[in-house]
């Protein structure tokens, strides 16, 4: 059975969307995306170093041809940054897909869901496919799924912290409503958190420093591509309802008395 | 005497946040040559406006232009 993550119209086998941060170096990045099998990779735009322009460059690694380019607007706290940083990525020329993230404290990482509402709306009247991360909160989804953005990708906890769903009730709310993909996005620490995501229905799952800063990234990479399997088939096959007592798996007819 | 002019003019730039002194009459082209950029993989905002890469071989540069030189770096 043909089983395809959408975005805007565009077929994605693979369900796991990863970022390019934190890698050793560019050939670490390269082997953990491909062990992944991510087809769709995160990058951030920021200024060339020109006392010192590495020869090398992410995408000498990561062909355009062979994956899916998405820019985000890390580092943007504010809607105009944030558009800034969205028309400049679109000038490379890769595609008009972009991860709006709007930082509302570098504490916590939180999106600042106004702004992040208001640069949606002027991205979207550009012709851009957005992808917003946003808090795990339904009625945010909706008005972003409104003003007409690609998907939505809900935290599943701060960003890089590792500590998996933390409110998997309000991931429910939104996976209730949205008619456009849920991406759970930030905060997945193990395998074991991209499964459940998956197997709560959540069309995807974003993640990096899970993968970039394990103690193996090439393994993790492996691991969370075999947990969002898992969690996907598991979330198809439609697990058993939960109960408080015992039900025999063997037979009782034949039991020797 | 343009000649010579043209020869000793500098004129002050700011790149990415950097004041520059750059030959008087460079186009965006021969500043990313100077700084051994390839255009190919970057983005060039100048004061606030996206150059096409089309379009560096004909932007000339002036006093007081302001630069912004991106490309794409790992991120999540």
């Amino acid at each position: 059975m043909e089983d395809f993550l959408q975005i805007a119209g565009v077929n994605y086998r693979s369900r796991l969307i990863v970022g390019t941060g934190k890698y050793k170096d560019f050939q670490e990045t390269k082997r953990a995306i491909e062990v992944s099998g991510a087809e769709i990779v995160t990058v951030a735009v920021r200024r060339v170093n020109i006392t010192d322009p590495n020869k090398e460059n992410l995408l000498d690694y990561l062909d355009p041809k062979k994956f899916t380019i998405l820019p985000n607007t890390a580092g943007c706290y504010n809607a105009d940054d944030a558009v800034r940083t969205c028309r400049l990525a679109r000038e490379a020329g890769v595609g008009k897909l972009v991860k709006l993230e709007v930082i509302g404290d570098d504490k916590t990482l939180f999106p600042d869901i106004p702004a992040t509402l208001d640069a949606a709306k002027i991205l979207v009247k550009e012709g851009f496919i957005v992808l917003p991360y946003i808090t795990d909160d339904p009625i945010t989804a909706r008005k972003l799924e409104d003003i007409g953005c690609a998907a939505v990708m809900p935290l599943a906890a701060p960003i890089g912290s590792g500590l998996g769903i933390r409110n998997p009730y309000n991931i429910r709310i939104i996976l209730e409503h949205a008619k456009v993909p849920v991406i759970v996005d930030a905060g997945v620490g193990t395998a074991s958190d991209a499964a459940i995501a998956m197997e709560m229905g959540c069309h995807g799952v974003l993640m990096n420093t899970a993968i970039a800063s394990a103690k193996d990234p090439i393994l993790m990479a492996e691991a969370m591509r075999q947990g969002i399997e898992a969690g996907r088939k598991a979330y198809l096959a439609g697990r058993i309802p939960k109960k408080l007592y015992a039900t025999a798996s063997s037979p009782l007819d034949g039991v020797l008395n | 005497m343009a000649a010579v002019g043209t020869v000793f003019c500098f004129m002050k730039i700011a790149v990415n946040g950097e004041d520059k002194e750059i030959a008087n009459g460079l186009n965006l082209d021969g500043l990313l040559e100077q700084l051994q950029i390839r255009p190919a993989r970057v983005v060039v905002e100048l004061n606030r406006n996206i150059v096409s890469r089309d379009a560096y071989s004909t932007t000339m540069l002036v006093e007081g232009d302001k630069l912004e030189i991106v490309h794409f770096v790992g991120g999540g």
